[in-house]
């Protein structure tokens, strides 16, 4: 299970970079989205993949003698997709009025200030 | 010790916000709402500096959570400083955007996002857990994209697109640094960290680590190679929105790698030596950029991201001496670059445009406001006893001590060129004969003397703390001793926090 999200992380982080390599608005939207993703499934991965171990000490016990799954990063997690759910639709929004305006999806269109300072 | 009260700038802002919110049609209501939550904010704001400055360090469990485990809140001499400074410039641009903002941009929630913007950056100030931290930085972004956005124009959303993209990447990075950090230590405290970081045992993962935060914080504070949005969207929007910008955004950035380069991770000789030399690219990109550009608020950008250079120079150097520069430099530079847009907006209202060529003769018809200009410009460029030459004493001898001779040389060399910029500047828009060909429009004039008092007043109130900020230097030079004393020897914010 952890291999199978480590590779799943590293995909789609790779791909996320790819993505926002491109010129294209919407490839650089997805990229950003992916690379989102590949953070969110990387910190759930760090607080222990774990079946039938929850975080309560037994009551003969002092401390945790055994792995348990950290209950924090999903806490983490969940903030975080809030978070970028909210960055995300407003970016939607944004690209969609920019790509309204000039009629592009080419990133390099987006020059029309720079042009005017020659 | 323990003080609730030290969330009040916090919470001033948040409220006034909510208020504001209500009466979302209401644009007078609004306005002196702004202006009225903006002074509370200061009168707060100074009693935490004051409390801070006599006492000790003083912080505050959220829900009453201990140390290790809830989220807290700490006020130490750094926090307060730029808590005071943030809360100074947001008085200035509430008071400027009253009369410099357009009626459309307060009809669609301008002042309560103003007000989130500012209650982001006091949460990022004092808070003392890294994830918080991440969740400011969040409601500071958010804030950042809607004043930046707001309006519409073609320009300001070319702009938004790159600031967009890349503070989210920004974001993605620190945020990918926290959950590794978690990872290794199990704690999100930023105290519990500077305890828990040097005793892991692969620190080959901390140096990674640290990268992904260098990277994150890099891209917020406009650093060499990640500055390119800064210079590409600070002109769009209204001037009064890339004052808050222009002052205090990226100083955010560098608060934040301040804190933790100096609590979690302590840099070593590689990490130093990047640091150096990317102020040193930093300093130099700026300040070349700064002599093209011909629009004054291009201008301006420029020579904010050459400025973050000896900034970041001055955690490279990790020295106190240069600490204390670089802190120095820290306060002046909230203080003028905010000074400096809210001037380019009075010069718009006063020509109807920003383009150096078209402008000129502005002395001989504002005299006294150009000399009010006059003297911002001068501390901007570090003239004895204004506020710019004290740090880069300091910095120059921090430098020297460390044998670091490229970094002094791109010290002087680039208050060389703001030096000229501004010279240029002054020529050009103060001195020139004001152009017959051109047909400019005077805004200014036609406003009654109540509004034209509104605009020119924060202007006043920036450059009069800008004065104090030079001739009174040996007080703020004993602030930035002890703050650089706190940065040093961290264990007192350590205590602080988590109790003996």
């Amino acid at each position: 299970m952890e291999l199978l999200l480590v590779l799943l992380i590293g995909v789609l982080y790779s791909a996320g970079v790819y993505l926002i390599l491109r010129r294209s608005m919407v490839r650089l939207l997805l990229g950003i989205m992916l690379l989102g993703n590949g953070t969110n499934l990387l910190i759930f991965l760090l607080g222990n993949i774990v079946k039938g171990k929850p975080p309560i000490i037994r009551a003969d016990l002092k401390v945790f003698e055994d792995i348990y799954a950290d209950p924090i990063p999903q806490a983490l997690i969940l903030t975080a997709i809030v978070i970028s759910f909210g960055l995300t639709s407003f970016a939607i929004v944004l690209l969609k009025r920019v790509y309204a305006l000039i009629n592009s999806d080419d990133l390099d269109d987006l020059n029309t200030p720079e042009e005017e300072d020659l | 010790m323990i003080d609730n009260h030290i969330i009040a700038p916090i919470l001033i802002h948040l409220f006034t916000a909510i208020i504001q919110l209500a009466c979302w049609s209401k644009t007078v209501t609004q306005r002196v709402l702004s202006i009225a939550g903006a002074t509370l904010g200061f009168a707060f704001s100074l009693g935490l500096f004051i409390k801070v400055y006599n006492g000790e360090i003083l912080t505050m469990n959220a829900a009453n959570w201990d140390a290790p485990f809830g989220i807290v809140f700490v006020a130490d001499l750094f926090s307060s400083t730029l808590v005071l400074l943030t809360s100074i410039a947001a008085l200035a641009v509430s008071i400027f955007s009253s009369v410099g903002v357009g009626k459309a941009r307060m009809l669609y929630g301008y002042f309560p996002i103003f007000h989130f913007l500012i209650m982001g950056l006091n949460g990022a100030f004092l808070t003392g857990d890294i994830f918080n931290l991440y969740v400011w930085f969040e409601v500071i972004i958010i804030a950042s994209f809607v004043l930046l956005t707001l309006g519409g124009r073609k320009e300001q959303l070319e702009g938004a697109v790159k600031y967009m993209a890349l503070n989210i990447l920004a974001s993605t990075f620190f945020l990918t640094g926290i959950g590794i950090l978690y990872g290794i230590t199990g704690t999100l405290n930023m105290a519990d960290l500077s305890v828990k970081v040097p005793l892991v045992a692969d620190q080959s993962i901390v140096n990674l680590t640290a990268m992904f935060f260098i990277i994150g914080f890099g891209i917020k504070s406009a650093v060499f190679p990640l500055y390119f949005w800064l210079p590409s969207s600070y002109h769009t929007p209204p001037s009064a929105v890339a004052a808050t910008f222009g002052g205090l955004l990226t100083k955010v950035g560098l608060y934040a790698m301040f804190r933790v380069f100096t609590l979690i991770f302590i840099p070593n000789e590689f990490l130093r030596t990047v640091l150096i030399v990317l102020a040193i690219m930093t300093i130099l990109t700026g300040a070349f950029g700064a002599i093209v550009k011909l629009d004054i608020r291009r201008l301006f950008s420029y020579l904010i991201v050459c400025h973050i250079g000896f900034i970041v120079g001055g955690l490279g150097l990790y020295t106190k001496i240069a600490f204390m520069g670089a802190i120095f430099y820290l306060i002046h530079d909230i203080m003028v670059k905010t000074n400096l847009f809210l001037i380019s907006g009075l010069i718009r209202q006063m020509r109807g445009t920003l383009d150096t060529p078209k402008l000129g003769g502005l002395y001989s018809e504002y005299p006294k406001i150009s000399l009010l200009m006059a003297l911002v410009l001068f501390s901007l460029v570090g003239i004895p006893p204004l506020s710019g030459f004290w740090p880069k004493i300091y910095l120059f001898e921090a430098s020297f001590n460390a044998n670091s001779y490229f970094f002094i040389a791109s010290l002087i060399l680039a208050s060389f060129i703001t030096l000229y910029v501004i010279a240029k500047l002054w020529a050009e828009v103060f001195w020139k004969e004001a152009s017959t060909t051109e047909l400019l429009t005077d805004t200014f004039k036609e406003l009654d003397i109540f509004r034209k008092t509104l605009l020119v007043l924060p202007v006043g109130i920036l450059a009069a703390a800008t004065l104090f900020l030079g001739l009174n230097a040996e007080f703020i030079i004993q602030v930035v001793d002890r703050i650089s004393n706190e940065l040093l020897n961290t264990s007192p914010y350590i205590e602080a926090v988590l109790g003996k």
